[in-house]
């Protein structure tokens, strides 16, 4: 069972796609670039469709995703913990 | 790609259609009254009601009358009946629609009134819908077919699954020798290094680094605050997108991974050759498919992550989702379920082929989703304020 995908091994953050993700679940990630699978767990609930952290993330880090940069972290993100608009940001506009 | 012949209509000026609709197209915004008028007198024809043509100018205006002409000179469409408020513009319309060879007459209200222009353009569109009932669909090369892709209400599950899956079909048409268009120009943002490493030329991906700068400059010029409120969308948030970097990383799935660029166009301007063409273009989806028929494309590829439910009245829209959750709760709009990839139950070439698989089915006259439920939204591109 895949609860979240990886573009790039490489990548800070994995997307969560199944519904009904809840803190303190053990979830498995399949890297699509390198075709292998993680387990990690889950420190927030996460709906389907929304990021996880999947390597620890500090203010002003740069977010990898697609292996590109998609933006810099404005409150520091453990593994596990729900990525989004609370902290990260654009570069950009 | 194995069966590479489909059954289209082949029009004069050698383009080929899946569609065979006789469209009564309004100059502007007066004129609608009319054309919905004679588009109810006569069944099966087409009205294209929209609210601009009166005092625009300079490049907005001859966007507009691209995108008119554009749209009825797209090969889907069989006939036109064109209704003005006055003959000036009407013609040129007219004139512009008749270099493809098709039939197309033009109306105008001023000194005639509504209802004399009603009765005499319902008399052509009666006699452009029996022109067209008469032609028959032949066997046409998958070469000559144009395909145009744009995604909408994207969400992360896009970028995974439903862009990719287009970006594979896309790969697979450009080896066919069929002529492609994707666009969004403000969409590119974040991602756009990636584009103009996909140009054919050094001189393509200059135009093409222009075309976006100058769409960049004019939103750092009016936005209100770094998402300008609207780029990600509030859908795309709640999908789970967070940046416009991240929102354009997944946007440009849609171009697979061998294709070029091989050209860049202005907004409605139609390619000269075969291959992928940038067009520079709004990311709303309505205004970019529309630009999309103006450009003379005959079948469109709509991924979707949280569920946008644009048609268009000319192009075939066809949507990909990857979100089993919006694939559940909206089946009648998703054309093909792409979410297996995201539970590796179904490949990349597995999910093109499917897409592809479902392009001919299109061209052959199948009806999209979008088609069945009504979804004709036509929307002009203004560039600014009319005069």
């Amino acid at each position: 069972m895949i609860e979240f995908v990886v573009h790039d091994e490489n990548d800070s953050t994995g997307v969560v796609v199944v519904e009904g993700i809840k803190a303190g679940q053990e979830i498995t990630g399949w890297v699509m670039d390198q075709d292998k699978t993680i387990s990690m767990k889950v420190l927030s609930d996460i709906p389907i469709g929304h990021k996880l952290a999947i390597k620890p993330l500090a203010a002003n880090d740069t977010v990898i995703k697609y292996g590109v940069d998609i933006g810099r972290v404005v409150a520091p993100i453990k593994v596990g913990e729900h990525l989004h608009v609370h902290n990260v940001k654009t570069k950009r506009w | 790609m194995g069966n590479n012949q489909f059954m289209g209509y082949r029009r004069d000026n050698g383009r080929v259609g899946v569609r065979n609709h006789v469209v009564i197209l309004p100059l502007d915004d007066l004129s609608n009254a009319a054309s919905e008028a004679v588009a109810n007198n006569i069944k099966g024809c087409l009205a294209l009601p929209h609210p601009y043509g009166r005092l625009q100018f300079g490049a907005d205006l001859e966007l507009h009358f691209r995108t008119l002409i554009g749209t009825g000179a797209n090969p889907n469409v069989a006939a036109v009946v064109v209704i003005g408020i006055e003959p000036e513009w009407t013609r040129r319309v007219v004139e512009g629609i008749a270099a493809t060879g098709k039939p197309v007459e033009g109306f105008w209200i001023e000194q005639n009134g509504d209802i004399n222009t009603i009765a005499a353009a319902s008399r052509a569109a009666k006699k452009f819908m029996q022109y067209a009932s008469m032609l028959t669909r032949s066997q046409c090369d998958l070469a000559e077919l144009w395909v145009s892709t744009k995604c909408g209400e994207s969400d992360t599950t896009s970028g995974c699954g439903a862009n990719p899956t287009v970006g594979n079909a896309f790969d697979k048409l450009y080896a066919a020798g069929c002529t492609l268009l994707f666009g969004e120009t403000s969409e590119i943002t974040g991602g756009e290094h990636l584009v103009a490493a996909r140009c054919r030329t050094p001189e393509i991906a200059d135009q093409f680094m222009k075309t976006w700068s100058a769409y960049n400059d004019f939103i750092v010029a009016n936005k209100t605050d770094d998402l300008s409120d609207s780029q990600p969308t509030k859908g795309n948030i709640t999908g789970g997108l967070t940046t416009i970097e991240e929102k354009a990383l997944g946007n440009i799935q849609k171009i697979g991974k061998k294709c070029l660029v091989d050209g860049v166009l202005e907004p409605a301007q139609a390619p000269t050759g075969r291959g992928l063409w940038f067009m520079d273009s709004s990311s709303a989806a309505a205004e970019m498919v529309t630009l999309c028929g103006a450009a003379g494309f005959a079948v469109h590829f709509f991924p979707t992550g949280q569920g946008n439910v644009i048609g268009n009245p000319i192009v075939p829209v066809i949507k990909l989702c990857a979100n089993p959750r919006t694939v559940r709760t909206m089946s009648e709009h998703i054309d093909l379920d792409c979410s297996g990839l995201l539970r590796r139950e179904l490949n990349m070439d597995g999910a093109g082929d499917a897409l592809l698989d479902l392009m001919m089915q299109t061209a052959n006259g199948r009806l999209t989703n979008a088609e069945v439920l009504g979804h004709r939204e036509f929307v002009l591109t203004k560039l600014y304020r009319s005069a």
